[in-house]
C-alpha cells in the first residue's frame, strides 16, 4: 500500500500533495501515525473503501454505538458520536454508504485514548451511517440510518 | 498559515480528559458549484488533525471532504493532570496549517 501511495504522490505534483509529503516520510515511526489513506477516501464504495483503509472487509458487528439523530434537517452538520466500551481501540472510522465517497473520517488512537469521538459530518442523502471500530487488530462495525431532509452536498 | 482557527478546551472529568476541539475551516467538498459562474468551486478540506499530549499523539484525524464546516472533533483519553499542556494542529490539502496549545482545566 505505500509503494501505490508513493507513485500516486509522485504523479501528482500538485502543491497540497507536496505539502502532506513530508508527514508521512520525514516520521515514519511515529506510533499512531498511518500515512493520509488518499485512496480509501476516493473509493465509491463502502467495501472497497475499508478494503484501501484495513486491507479487509472483514467486519463483525459488535458492541459499537453510534450517537446521531433520526432525522437530520440539515444534511451539511450532522452531529455523529461513536462510541465503544471495548478495550485495546486502535481506530474508529466513520461512513456514509451514500455519499458520493462514503469514508468520512477515520481516527487513529493512541494506547490511552478511549474509544470514543464526536464529529460533525455530511451527507447528500438519507443513508446509513456507518461505524468500523478497530480494536485488539478485529474489525467491529454498527450502523444506523439517518433521515436527511435537506442535502449537504448542493448548492 | 491560518491564525486563531483553533478553539480548545480539555477538561478533567473522573480520570479522563475530555477535549472539544472547534477549527474555523470552510471544508469545501470540490462538488459545489459557484452560483454566478456555474464554475465548481476547487475542493478546500482538512486532510489532518493531530492532538498532542507530553510529545505522544493520542488522536490523530484523518478526514475527507463530508466532514461539516467549521469542523468540531471530541474526544477523550487517560493518564492526563490538570495544568498539562495538549496540542492540537491541522493541515489541509492546500498546505495551510495552524496548531493551538491549551492547558487542562
Amino acid at each position: 500500500m505505500n509503494l501505490a501511495r508513493r507513485d500516486v504522490l509522485k504523479l501528482s505534483i500538485t502543491g497540497a500533495a507536496l505539502a502532506t509529503l513530508p508527514i508521512g516520510t520525514l516520521f515514519p515511526a511515529r506510533p499512531v501515525q498511518a500515512a493520509y489513506p488518499d485512496n480509501a477516501f476516493q473509493a465509491k464504495e463502502v467495501a472497497k473503501a475499508l478494503q484501501d483503509l484495513f486491507g479487509t472487509t472483514d467486519t463483525s458487528a459488535g458492541a459499537v454505538k453510534i450517537k446521531a439523530p433520526d432525522i437530520a434537517e440539515n444534511g451539511a452538520v450532522v452531529p455523529v458520536t461513536v462510541s465503544t466500551g471495548m478495550d485495546g481501540v486502535e481506530s474508529i472510522t466513520i461512513l456514509v454508504e451514500k455519499n458520493p465517497s462514503p469514508l468520512v473520517a477515520h481516527f487513529e488512537l493512541g494506547p490511552r485514548t478511549a474509544g470514543y469521538v464526536s464529529t460533525r459530518i455530511k451527507m447528500g442523502e438519507t443513508s446509513p451511517v456507518i461505524a468500523v471500530v478497530k480494536a485488539n487488530g478485529k474489525l467491529h462495525t454498527a450502523s444506523k440510518t439517518v433521515k436527511v431532509t435537506i442535502g449537504g452536498c448542493g448548492g | 498559515m491560518a491564525k486563531n482557527t483553533i478553539k480548545v478546551r480539555a477538561k478533567i472529568k473522573g480520570d479522563e480528559c475530555v477535549v472539544k476541539t472547534l477549527i474555523k475551516h470552510p471544508m469545501e467538498t470540490g462538488l459545489r458549484k459557484d452560483k454566478k459562474t456555474g464554475k465548481k468551486i476547487p475542493a478546500h478540506f482538512i486532510k489532518e488533525v493531530v492532538c498532542e499530549h507530553k510529545g505522544e499523539k493520542v488522536c490523530v484525524a484523518n478526514w475527507g471532504v463530508a466532514v461539516s464546516k467549521n469542523p468540531y472533533l471530541s474526544f477523550r483519553f487517560g493518564g492526563a493532570s490538570k495544568g498539562d499542556q495538549i496540542k492540537i494542529s491541522w493541515v489541509d490539502n492546500k498546505g495551510d496549517s495552524d496548531s493551538k496549545t491549551a492547558t487542562i482545566s
